[in-house]
């Protein structure tokens, strides 16, 4: 549907803020299980946003909802696929911190967190792309084909 | 064992603030050259250069920083004579990409008639970024101010 078109930019920046905010409050549970539960969540979070892309994510769809009506339209449309690469940089890092914390290593939990933060804030504010930041250098790697 | 998770996340937002700007202050801005090891054979690479400057774009498909600097240089190109603006993507010449240290996308390379680099910009380009790259050529910089006010 969105597939060629691209998506509006504003819509990974918004869900990114929301992932933001979460992502603080799992830092602020600090090692402990309800911070493992969160972090587990925003976990399954990514993994619906890698498998779907950003728009499909939850927090893509509050930005449909409610926050699209009210926005004029965008300047210029954004290729889906660096927010959906962003969305599996997210799914592995926090995956590493929840199984790490299932595997009894719960100081992992809020490092985990706070690394995804990083990425997600910045996203979010000053709409630093990590997709797009490293799609050359993996490229450069021969990590991914074009 | 509260505090010192405010104090964490205290810290952890500052840092992120601080990573923040110094990551928007570099985009777009103008630096040195890279030093090539030899002369960039652009004929070969199918690059044409302008008679006096000419910038040469390493886009991706997936970047959308690179078309907002596509839509900035095309508009400069045309507005002056003798500045050029080749766009190639990454995907297509990864071996010039690899030679001439390009990172990420969009870097922008301002290479003279002589098909030497002068400078270099990597992220967003502003046009006032652009103005600036083609102050490093002397001789462009005066011809586009010229066609600029007429």
């Amino acid at each position: 549907m969105s597939m060629n078109k691209g998506i509006d930019p504003r819509g990974p920046r918004v869900g990114a803020s929301i992932t933001a905010v979460l992502l603080a409050a799992v830092v602020l549970l600090g090692p402990s299980p309800a911070g493992l539960w969160l972090l587990t969540f925003i976990m399954l979070s990514f993994l619906l946003g890698t498998l779907r892309g950003a728009e499909g994510s939850w927090q893509g769809m509050l930005f449909k909802k409610f926050v699209r009506p009210r926005l004029g339209p965008p300047a210029e449309m954004e290729d889906r696929r660096p927010p959906r690469f962003a969305q599996g940089v997210g799914l592995f890092v926090t995956a590493v911190g929840v199984i790490l914390g299932f595997f009894g290593v719960l100081p992992a939990v809020p490092i985990a967190a706070a690394v995804a933060f990083v990425a997600a804030a910045l996203n979010a504010v000053v709409g630093l792309c990590l997709g797009c930041e490293m799609y050359l250098l993996l490229r450069r790697a021969g990590l991914v084909r074009a | 064992m509260l505090l010192g998770q405010v104090v964490a996340l205290v810290v952890l937002v500052l840092g992120t603030a601080a990573l923040g700007v110094w990551w928007s202050a570099r985009q777009g801005a103008v630096r040195a050259p890279r030093q090539a090891p030899a002369g960039i054979d652009w004929a070969s690479a199918g690059v044409a250069l302008a008679d006096r400057v000419t910038f040469v774009q390493f886009s991706a498909e997936v970047c959308a920083a690179c078309r907002s600097t596509s839509r900035v240089l095309g508009g400069l190109t045309g507005s002056s004579s003798g500045v050029g603006h080749r766009e190639l993507l990454v995907d297509d010449h990864l071996d010039l990409v690899r030679s001439l240290g390009v990172l990420r996308t969009p870097t922008v390379l301002v290479v003279d008639g002589g098909g030497r680099e002068v400078a270099r910009m990597s992220g967003v380009v502003s046009d006032t970024q652009a103005r600036q790259a083609l102050n490093r050529v002397p001789t462009a910089a005066a011809e586009a101010d010229g066609e600029g006010q007429s």
